[in-house]
């Protein structure tokens, strides 16, 4: 498990979403608007950006697999010599972006951040956000397996063309969010018109944020118990939306293959035992698990522990004293498809500490 | 091995104190050198050119950055993220040898020793002989690394999955040399029996060109980014552990089932191997700053440069081998001369 974030790391946003969802009109709106900070953009079709910056580079969405022969375990490694490349710039820009094809699976460029050496020594991933179109969404759920994924693997959701849709398809579309994400930032905008903050670095992969993000991460929000499974002390779905949106009548949706999955406990967890079963975990699940986080409560242990993982590939640190008055509550938050739900509540229950 | 840094300078002999500093713009990221003059190549816009007595003389090559670059000792030959490959000569002359119709990044750079250049930009290798034809070929994915064979213009790509020999000038099909995972670095051993190449991975992977025979370099903390021949060609020096690290190619297995040798270890990595021209002295620099003279085969020490926590980035030998260059990567940098 590495080391802290070092502020010096240039922060990576990774822009994903479907075609025509309106990826092209953010990026050409962050490239353009006088924000006063400056981008290098890493593009995988030269001509869709109308600006001329040496700054701009074409990929080729090379996707690696690792040696390990596991299908889920790859990196871009394009990306890899791209940023290398870019590095030598490096007080040329403040920050990077890199956008993804429609099609792409964004778990081989976030995993480029866990694997690489170099590319962790200068860079950090920041956040994933996906563009969706919020007409056609609901309908690339349905078909597009890469559309799911991009919906699970976001940190920042930008529902886009909202105007094209009626509120009552809105809802629906939100609710399907919902169903496979609920964690991420839910942004309703027209031609991608959403504050540039709200989109650029947000930090989601800090592990020393992982605090700041509880309320979007970790808020109960409207909660739904469901006892049906006998673990109300652990489980709960979050259904949330957006602070500034009221979601009183939110559709709530399953989805059939894609879910996400919390678990909590209030009483403190076995270090010996949590461990070994996390990883153990991700290493035999891990290709189902997209996205995991979580904040942790040892037994014995004054210090919060945080961690979040991709696929088979963790990473986690002590991150700061428990607060006075804090509740030692460790959380966790799977993001996956066909999560073996059952299993993960069982196992997590063995690791909490005997009292 | 109790190879505390602290420890060394106490025990070994030192001519830190002789390396004389070279004040240079920005770091550099590489080290040649054309007959006397030390040439180091920073990371975008110039290189700087170092007269034995130490005056720097920068000189810009491009408006971007540098890529990649590669010296046959009589020119400096670069390749910039504006798609252009130029040469840099002893007399600080630029000149663009090539440009990229597409302005792609030049990635890669090689140099045959009759002067044929070697580049390749994305996945396309391109070769032009001393007549100034151009050749091109195209790799599975993009091309992570050139070298020409010692004899005969034959041209080894790495790329993902392996290593393709092609011969330019023939109409010879390409010969592929498979291996899982992405290869990087690539280099023939000096009597071109071996093809070996520095993986993604912390690895080295070796072919034996007769058979096609595998060989496995493993072991390795970290990747590996800096390779020399030395020992008469018989041995292969790299960075990325906490020593130095040998690999015997001197019998005709190669390293085939054999352990590396392992000299001078610190407890920080090796980042940079360079060979002596012409003794068996291998300039060894650590992350640490260190940088170490280590002489074959008994691994007798001397100290060149103390460690202060700057990674030397760079190191490189004159022809005479009578100077060392020595880069770091906080842009500190400086000539040795070894009388
Ligand atoms: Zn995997």
């Amino acid at each position: 498990m590495s080391d802290a974030v070092s502020a010096e790391k240039i922060p990576v946003t990774v822009l994903t979403g479907y075609l025509g969802a309106g990826k092209t009109t953010l990026l050409n709106r962050i490239l353009s608007e006088n924000h006063g900070k400056r981008y290098a953009v890493v593009v995988n079709e030269f001509g869709e950006i109308g600006i001329d910056n040496d700054l701009v580079v074409g990929a080729d969405e090379e996707v690696f697999e690792m040696n390990n022969g596991c299908i889920c375990c790859t990196v871009r490694g394009d990306l890899i010599r791209i940023l290398g490349g870019l590095m030598k710039r490096k007080g040329r820009f403040d920050a990077i972006i890199v956008e993804t094809t429609g099609l792409a699976d964004p778990a081989p460029v976030a995993q480029t951040f866990f694997v690489d050496e170099d590319v962790q020594k200068h860079a950090r991933l920041d956040a994933v956000v996906t563009v969706a179109d919020a007409k056609w969404l609901s309908e690339r759920l349905k078909d597009a397996p890469e559309a799911k994924n991009q919906i699970a693997f976001a940190d920042v959701i930008v529902l886009n063309k909202t105007d094209l849709v009626s509120p009552d398809d809105l809802a629906e579309v939100e609710g399907r969010i919902r169903a496979i994400n609920p964690y991420a930032r839910l942004h309703r905008t027209e031609r991608c018109r959403v504050e540039l903050a709200d989109v650029l670095e947000r930090n989601a992969f800090d592990l020393d944020r992982i605090v700041d993000l509880e309320p979007d991460f970790l808020n109960p929000g409207d909660d739904h118990d469901h006892d049906h499974h006998g673990h109300d002390h652990d489980h709960d779905h979050h259904h949330r939306g957006h602070s500034s949106h009221g979601h009183g009548g939110m559709k709530h949706y399953h989805d059939e293959d894609m879910q996400s999955l919390a678990l909590k406990s209030e009483a403190p967890l076995d270090p010996v035992k949590f461990m070994p079963w996390l990883q153990g975990l991700v290493a035999k699940e891990g290709q189902k698990i997209l996205r995991s986080k979580g904040i942790l409560a040892f037994k014995d242990d004054d210090e919060r522990y945080v961690f979040q993982g991709v696929h088979m590939m963790l990473e986690g640190d002590h991150q700061r004293p428990w607060r006075d008055g804090e509740q030692r509550l460790s959380r966790l938050v799977f993001i996956g498809r066909d999560l073996p739900e059952q299993a993960i509540r069982d196992g997590f229950t063995a690791c909490i500490a005997a009292s | 091995m109790s190879g505390l840094g602290a420890e060394r300078p106490e025990r070994i002999a030192s001519v830190a104190d002789q390396v004389a500093a070279i004040a240079l713009k920005a770091p550099a990221t590489a080290v040649h050198f054309l007959g006397e003059r030390a040439v180091f190549v920073g990371s975008e816009k110039t290189c700087t050119l170092a007269a034995p007595d130490g005056t720097p003389q920068p000189v810009t090559v491009t408006d971007g950055a540098i890529l990649c670059t590669v010296s046959d000792g009589m020119r400096v030959v670069l390749g910039c993220d504006d798609g252009r490959v130029v040469s840099l000569d002893a007399d600080a002359a630029v000149t663009t040898l090539a440009t990229d119709a597409k302005r792609r990044w030049i990635d890669c750079v090689a140099l045959h020793k009759d002067g044929t250049l070697a580049w390749s930009a994305g996945k396309t290798a391109f070769v032009r002989g001393r007549d100034g034809a151009e050749k091109s070929w195209e790799a599975p994915s993009t091309v992570g690394g050139l070298a020409f064979a010692p004899k005969g213009v034959r041209l080894a790509v790495a790329h993902y999955g392996g290593a393709t020999l092609w011969f330019p000038n023939m109409t010879a099909k390409p010969e592929r040399l498979d291996w899982a995972g992405s290869h990087l670095g690539i280099a023939f051993s000096p009597d071109g029996r071996f093809v070996v190449t520095a993986m993604h991975e912390p690895a080295l992977h070796g072919w034996r060109l007769a058979d096609g025979r595998h060989m496995r370099m493993t072991g390795y903390p970290a990747r590996v980014k800096s390779m020399a021949w030395c020992g008469g060609g018989k041995l292969l020096a790299t960075s990325g552990a906490d020593c130095l690290i040998l690999w015997p190619f001197g019998s005709k297995d190669g390293p085939m089932g054999k352990e590396p040798m392992m000299l001078a270890p610190l407890t920080t990595r090796v980042s940079c191997v360079a060979a002596h021209p012409t003794q068996d002295i291998l300039a060894t620099g650590y992350e640490d700053g260190t940088v170490l003279l280590v002489r074959l085969p008994d691994g007798a020490e001397i100290l060149a440069r103390e460690r202060d926590g700057d990674a030397i980035a760079a190191l490189g030998w004159s022809a005479s081998g009578e100077t060392l260059a020595l880069a770091t990567e906080g842009g500190a940098a400086g000539l040795l001369k070894i009388v």
